[in-house]
C-alpha cells in the first residue's frame, strides 16, 4: 500500500517532502513524485499519512 | 559589469532614473509620536534608528530611497489561508505569495548579487514565501541567509512568516542576525481566526475550525513575545477583511503593541474571482480606500502603523512600487556567470542619502511650523494625490503615473497616509478615457493632484469631478509643497472662494499593485 501524487494538480510547493517520515518523496524530472517501495502511508508513525495532511492541493492520494 | 551610477541620475531633479519610484516620507510634521512609520531618528532609540533607517518597509522615509528584493526560496506552507491560492501564479499579478520562478537557495545568492550590481539602492534582502519562510524547517530560508551573510554582509536580512512555526526558529533567526522578522496577524480570537483560515498542519496533523485558529493564535503571540525580548523587531501584517476583522483589528493593533511589535502594517483583502481563492469565489470583498484610511487612523496611538505597503509579490526586486523581477530571470542570472560582489557604489549611495536626508528634515520642520503659525488650527486636513518617481518629489507626469502617493495635509504637518495604483492614463502618447475613470475614481477622496505636467483633457475632467490639477510644484519636495498648497487653500477656504471636498470615498484598485517597469 502506497500514496502517490496527483501530478495535474500539484503544485511543486515541496512541503510533503520536507514532512514524509521515510524519505519516499523527491523531485525528479520536473514533478514530486512518492516512491512506493518507502511510503508506508506512514502506518505506525503518525495518525494520518503526513504528505496529505500537509498538502495545500489536496493531491497526494491513495494510490 | 562596471556599473559606475552618477548620483545625479538617481538624485537629481526629476531625473530619478534608477529609482523609478518611490513613496513619500517622513511627517517630522506629525503632532503626536504616533505618526507610524514615518518616525524619524528624534522618535526612536538610536540602536532601532540604525536598524531601520535604510529599511524601506520599517522606515517610511526610507522607502524614498532604498529597494527591497524578495527571493522566492520557499514554497512550501504550512497553513491555508482563504485569501490564498498558491496554484495561481500570473507574472501579472501582484500579490504576496505570488512568484514565477521558484529559486534554490544557490540560484537565490547569484540573483541577489547581480542585483546588488545594478542597483545600489539595494538594502534589503527578504524571504516572504510564496509559501512560509519556516515551512519545511526553514531549511532553503536560512541556508540563503547562510550564504548571504558570508558574501554580503551588508545587505540586512529579513523574512515574514504566518508565525505557526515561529517558536521553533527563533535561537536560529537571532543567530542569523535577522533583525526584522514580519508576522501576518489576522486576528486574536480564534473566533474570529476560523473564518480566515480552513485548516493548519502542527505537530503531525491536520487542523481545522475553532482548534486550528486557536493553536495558530497562541503560536503567534509566543513567536511575537520571543522575538521582541530578543531584541529583533517586528512587523506585524494583517489583512482587512470587511465583515470578517475589520473592526478586530483594533483588538490585535493593541495585543501586538502590547508584546511589543514596533509596526502594524493594515493592508486591503485583495480580492478577484479570477484569483481562484476562497475569499476571490465566495465574493468576499476587500475594503474601500476610506474603510482602510478609518481603520488606520483609529488604530493611530496603538503599535504604529506602516502606510506604505505595496503588497508585493514573494519575487519583487526594487524600490517598492516598483518591480524589475522581471529583469532579472533565472536563465539572465546563469548567463551572468561569476558575480563578484562590488559594495562601492551601494557605499558612494547610501552616504549620498544620509547627507541628502539631513537637509530634509530641517526644511520640512521649518515649512510645518510656518503653517501651523499662519492657518491655525481650525481648517480640516485634507488629501492630496502626488505624482511621484521617488525622491521625495514630484517629479512624474499624470498620464504617466501607475501609483499615487496620498498626503494628508492640515494644520499639524504633512503625511504620507497611503498609496493608490492605478492604469496609466497615457501609454504610447494618447489618453485612454477608461484609464481617466479609473485614475479619478482612485484618488475621488482629494482634493488636489500634484503633477510634474499634465495634458489639458485630463485636467479639465479632473476639474469636472472637483479634484484641482496642480503643476505649479513641478520636481519640488512633496511636503513643503503641500504645505505651500494648503496655506493657499486655507485661505481661499476662508474667503468662500472654494468649498471643503468632504465626505468622498475611493476604490482600491485589486489587481497589480506593483509597477512593472516597462
Ligand atoms: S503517506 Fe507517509 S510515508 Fe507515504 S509518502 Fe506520504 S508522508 Fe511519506
Ligand atoms: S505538498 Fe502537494 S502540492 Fe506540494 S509538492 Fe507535495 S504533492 Fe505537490
Ligand atoms: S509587501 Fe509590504 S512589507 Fe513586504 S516588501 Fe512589500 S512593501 Fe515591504
Amino acid at each position: 500500500m502506497a500514496y502517490k501524487i496527483k501530478a495535474s494538480d500539484c503544485t511543486a510547493c515541496g512541503a510533503c517532502e520536507a514532512e514524509c517520515p521515510n524519505n519516499a518523496i523527491s523531485f525528479k524530472k520536473g514533478a514530486y513524485a512518492i516512491n512506493a517501495d518507502l511510503c508506508t502511508e506512514c502506518k505506525g508513525q503518525f495518525s494520518s499519512p503526513q504528505c496529505a495532511s500537509v498538502c495545500p492541493a489536496d493531491c497526494c492520494v491513495p494510490a | 559589469m562596471a556599473n559606475v551610477i552618477s548620483l545625479d541620475s538617481i538624485l537629481g531633479v526629476g531625473e530619478l532614473k534608477a529609482a523609478a519610484e518611490a513613496p513619500p516620507a517622513a511627517a517630522s510634521g506629525c503632532a503626536s509620536s504616533s505618526c507610524g512609520s514615518s518616525d524619524g531618528p528624534a522618535d526612536m532609540a538610536p540602536e532601532v534608528w540604525e536598524k531601520v533607517k535604510n529599511h524601506p518597509c520599517y522606515s517610511e522615509e526610507a522607502h524614498h530611497y532604498f529597494a527591497r528584493m524578495h527571493v522566492a526560496v520557499a514554497p512550501a506552507c504550512n497553513i491555508q489561508c482563504n485569501y490564498c491560492n498558491r496554484k495561481y501564479d500570473c507574472s501579472n499579478e501582484s500579490r504576496p505569495g505570488v512568484v514565477s520562478e521558484k529559486l534554490t537557495p544557490d540560484q537565490a545568492l547569484r540573483k541577489i548579487l547581480a542585483v546588488a550590481q545594478e542597483i545600489p539602492q539595494l538594502s534589503v534582502i527578504g524571504i516572504a514565501g510564496p509559501g512560509d519562510s519556516l515551512a519545511a524547517g526553514g531549511k532553503n530560508t536560512f541556508k540563503t541567509f547562510e550564504m548571504l551573510a558570508k558574501k554580503a554582509p551588508d545587505l540586512k536580512l529579513c523574512l515574514s512568516t504566518n508565525g505557526l512555526a515561529l517558536p521553533d526558529h527563533v535561537d536560529t533567526i537571532a543567530n542569523y542576525n535577522i533583525d526584522h522578522v514580519t508576522i501576518t496577524i489576522n486576528m486574536v480570537d480564534p473566533e474570529v481566526g476560523q473564518h480566515i483560515y480552513p485548516w493548519i498542519f502542527h505537530d503531525h496533523k491536520r487542523w481545522t475550525g475553532l482548534d486550528a485558529a486557536k493553536i495558530l493564535h497562541e503560536r503567534q503571540m509566543l513567536g511575537l513575545e520571543m522575538l521582541t525580548s530578543r531584541g529583533i523587531l517586528v512587523k506585524v501584517n494583517s489583512v482587512m477583511i470587511p465583515g470578517i476583522n475589520d473592526e478586530h483589528l483594533m483588538d490585535v493593533n493593541k495585543a501586538v503593541k502590547s508584546r511589543g511589535a514596533f509596526l502594524h502594517n493594515i493592508m486591503p483583502l485583495i480580492s478577484d474571482p479570477a484569483h481562484g481563492t476562497h475569499f476571490g469565489l465566495t465574493g468576499q470583498r476587500g475594503p474601500t480606500a476610506q474603510e482602510l484610511k478609518v481603520l488606520q487612523d483609529q488604530c493611530e496611538g496603538g503599535a504604529k502603523l506602516m502606510r506604505h505597503c505595496r503588497q508585493c509579490r514573494a519575487d519583487a526586486v526594487g524600490l517598492l512600487g516598483e518591480d524589475r523581477g522581471s529583469e532579472f530571470t533565472i536563465d539572465r542570472i546563469e548567463a551572468m556567470g561569476e558575480v563578484e560582489y562590488d559594495q562601492e557604489a551601494a557605499r558612494t549611495y547610501r552616504e549620498h542619502v544620509e547627507g541628502e536626508r539631513a537637509g530634509r528634515h530641517a526644511a520640512k520642520a521649518a515649512a510645518q511650523a510656518d503653517v501651523a503659525e499662519t492657518v491655525g488650527t481650525a481648517v480640516q486636513p485634507i488629501l492630496i494625490a502626488v505624482a511621484t518617481k521617488g525622491g521625495e518629489r514630484i517629479n512624474e507626469h499624470f498620464g504617466h503615473a501607475k501609483e499615487f502617493q496620498i498626503y494628508e495635509v492640515g494644520p499639524k504637518g504633512a503625511k504620507f497616509v497611503g498609496h493608490r495604483r492605478v492604469d496609466q492614463y497615457c501609454e504610447g502618447g494618447s489618453g485612454d478615457e477608461d484609464a481617466l475613470g479609473g485614475v479619478l475614481s482612485a484618488i475621488n477622496d482629494c482634493t488636489a493632484v500634484f503633477v510634474a505636467k499634465i495634458g489639458g483633457c485630463p485636467s479639465t475632467s479632473l476639474k469636472d469631478a472637483g479634484i484641482e490639477p496642480v503643476d505649479r510644484f513641478a520636481f519640488e519636495y512633496i511636503e513643503e509643497s503641500a504645505l505651500t498648497y494648503f496655506k493657499d487653500y486655507a485661505e481661499r477656504l476662508g474667503q468662500g472662494a472654494i468649498n471643503a471636498r468632504e465626505g468622498q470615498d475611493a476604490v482600491i484598485r485589486t489587481g497589480a499593485f506593483t509597477a512593472r517597469r516597462a
